[in-house]
């Protein structure tokens, strides 16, 4: 972010008023405004694709009815009890899974010359990715209502407080901006939006599977349970019950929390390098 | 430019935009081999050249999204390496690759660039309307940009490019794949637009277009200046027009070649059975027709048409204008 509180020092004596040079840099509350219009945009782009707008509210939904319904019995005995279990980890799942539209939208941007267009623009250079981000964290907000509402429905009960339920969606949005920077390095490289799905299901598929998002892994063979609860999505899962459900949240947040820090430490100098690298 | 006085003082405007010794690797490829060239304020500069020649390379260096290896580029008086941001108040790019958000409407893509700019809701809305009507999109304002023909595509994008009111505008192959009249509109467009004082960058493969519109050209080949000068100076270095002659009997192609040497002063090329001469003068047809009657060779098809690309670079450079591949590949993949 190239944010500059200098002030522009004029010549004490102006002989020709002329009109004034413009300024080198973008303000705060520029930057702020600029971020908000690129927020505003990333939102009116699902008013024009409504599949996204499915995706963002029909695939919870199925995810859910699926679980909860198919595998509900077998897994957690009954399906009012798995719900009580699933819940948390299908809100995580969902998180993740959303974090694929910053991939697609920066590629397809970077494919259409759109960014470009922003580039050549004398706003904040991190105005595009800011305001992109900001419309995913509304859409995460969106899909947390969703999956709620329809866990609710069926039978789902929030036995914490309403504070715990913010800071719940508080954990997510922490942890699904740390873990954008990949989605951020995914959309450069892909360079084309079709391959983002595929590149992101291969990662995301195995990444919120081969969690405890869905069974308990005491369940699972000891090579698997290694992995399994050390996993970021587990930990999450495991953290978002813990505030929905009540139960340990501390140590499983404070574990989330690590995981992004990783993430975000990792992949963001690299996708901020392969953005110059690539424009 | 440099202007002198009849008192002997000498008066110095300085061009809207100048690239002095610019150079731009891609790895292994040069794309930039150290172009320099100025266009002065209020005129259109056209970058003549063919695909990887480097005019978008050299075009994004100036509209401040690509940094030069060497050189210096300066847009309105400001070095687009050391004050981009300022460069950027100045500037529209309308590119091959700058591009609309096509999910969104013909007019929320105008608002969101005003707004971008700062500017209010209610004059967003304003300018949005205005540059629509201006662009004949009043119609389709309400329709995502997707649905759009490529024509009203490209005018959105110019559309878009000047919501700013930007006093100098780079206009990178604008009408690369758009039909005849869709071309023509555009062309109006740009005239429009230099009357009120804009100066423009074009670039473009296409020698009418330079010629329709460029107060001044630079041909561009292998990302260096291989030639300067107004329409009318290159038109008369390298024949603007070609005239073409098919003899009716294959076997009198060699007395139609003599002939057109002969007159044109230069050696024609001969093309499957047909010989094309540069015409530089008016006077080059009837005077062939003239001589081809008097020696008893009849023609089938005598054509007086526009030098291609291809010609002018023959002239100027000796060598042809080759599409390269592999550097169109480079560009796609930098941009």
């Amino acid at each position: 972010m190239t944010l500059d509180r200098t002030t522009t020092v004029r010549p004490a004596v102006t002989t020709d008023p002329g009109p004034r040079p413009p300024s080198r840099r973008v303000s705060p509350g520029q930057w702020a405004s600029q971020s908000l219009t690129m927020a505003w945009r990333s939102i009116v782009q699902i008013k024009h694709n409504p599949s996204e707008l499915l995706d963002l509210s029909i695939q919870p939904i199925m995810f859910v009815l699926l679980f909860t319904f198919v595998f509900g019995g077998a897994i957690g005995g009954s399906t009012d009890a798995y719900l009580q279990f699933a819940l948390g980890g299908l809100i995580a799942q969902n998180a993740l899974f959303l974090t694929i539209y910053t991939a697609t939208g920066l590629a397809t941007d970077l494919q259409k010359g759109t960014f470009d267009r922003f580039r050549s623009l004398p706003i904040a250079r991190s105005a595009p990715l800011s305001g992109r981000i900001l419309g995913d964290v509304l859409r995460q907000l969106w899909s947390l209502v969703v999956l709620l509402a329809v866990g609710v429905l069926l039978g789902f009960r929030i036995t914490t407080s309403p504070l715990a339920v913010v800071a719940a969606f508080g954990l997510l949005v922490a942890f699904t901006l740390a873990f954008s920077w990949t989605s951020v390095l995914l959309g450069v490289l892909a360079r084309d939006p079709e391959k983002v799905q595929i590149y992101g299901f291969t990662v995301l598929f195995p990444l919120t599977f081969a969690s405890n998002a869905f069974a308990p892994t005491q369940t699972m063979p000891g090579w698997l349970q290694a992995w399994v609860s050390i996993n970021p999505v587990t930990r999450m899962a495991d953290a978002l019950r813990g505030l929905l459900v009540g139960g340990p949240v501390a140590a499983n947040a404070v574990a989330t929390l690590l995981w992004g820090v990783a993430f975000a430490a990792v992949f963001g100098p690299l996708a901020v390098w392969a953005l110059r690298t690539r424009t | 430019m440099t202007l002198s006085d009849p008192s002997g003082t000498v008066e110095s405007v300085p061009p809207a935009i100048e690239a002095d010794g610019l150079v731009k690797r891609f790895g292994a490829t040069t794309a930039l081999a150290g172009a320099s060239f100025s266009a002065t304020e209020g005129t259109v500069l056209g970058v003549l050249g063919p695909n990887g020649a480097g005019k978008t390379t050299a075009t994004r260096v100036l509209a401040t999204l690509l940094a030069p290896d060497e050189g210096r580029g300066l847009v309105g008086g400001y070095d687009v390496v050391a004050e981009p941001h300022r460069v950027r108040t100045l500037i529209g790019l309308t590119g091959q690759y700058a591009g609309v958000d096509e999910a969104l409407t013909g007019t929320e893509n105008l608002v969101l660039i005003a707004r971008l700019l700062g500017q209010g809701r209610a004059a967003s809305r304003r300018r949005a309307a205005e540059l629509l009507a201006q662009f004949g999109l009043t119609d389709a304002a309400g329709r995502a940009a997707r649905t759009y023909s490529g024509g009203m595509r490209r005018r959105l994008d110019l559309a878009a490019s000047l919501v700013g009111r930007p006093r100098i505008l780079f206009l990178d192959e604008p009408t690369t794949g758009l039909d005849p009249a869709s071309r023509n509109e555009l062309w109006d467009m740009v005239r429009t637009l230099t009357d009120d004082g804009v100066t423009v960058l074009l670039t473009t493969q296409y020698l009418e277009e330079a010629d329709q519109l460029a107060d001044d050209i630079v041909v561009i080949d292998r990302g260096t200046v291989v030639a300067t000068g107004t329409p009318r100076d290159l038109k008369a270095r390298a024949g603007a027009a070609v005239l073409q002659m098919r003899p009716t009997q294959p076997e009198q192609l060699d007395a139609v070649r003599r002939v057109a040497a002969e007159l044109a002063g230069t050696e024609p090329t001969v093309e499957q059975g047909t010989v094309a001469v540069p015409a530089v003068d008016d006077a080059l047809m009837p005077a062939v027709v003239r001589r081809l009657d008097d020696v008893g060779v009849s023609l089938a098809e005598l054509t007086l048409r526009r030098a291609t690309l291809d010609e002018v670079f023959l002239a100027l450079t000796g060598h042809r204008a080759v599409e390269d591949d592999q550097d169109t590949e480079i560009l796609k993949e930098t941009a």
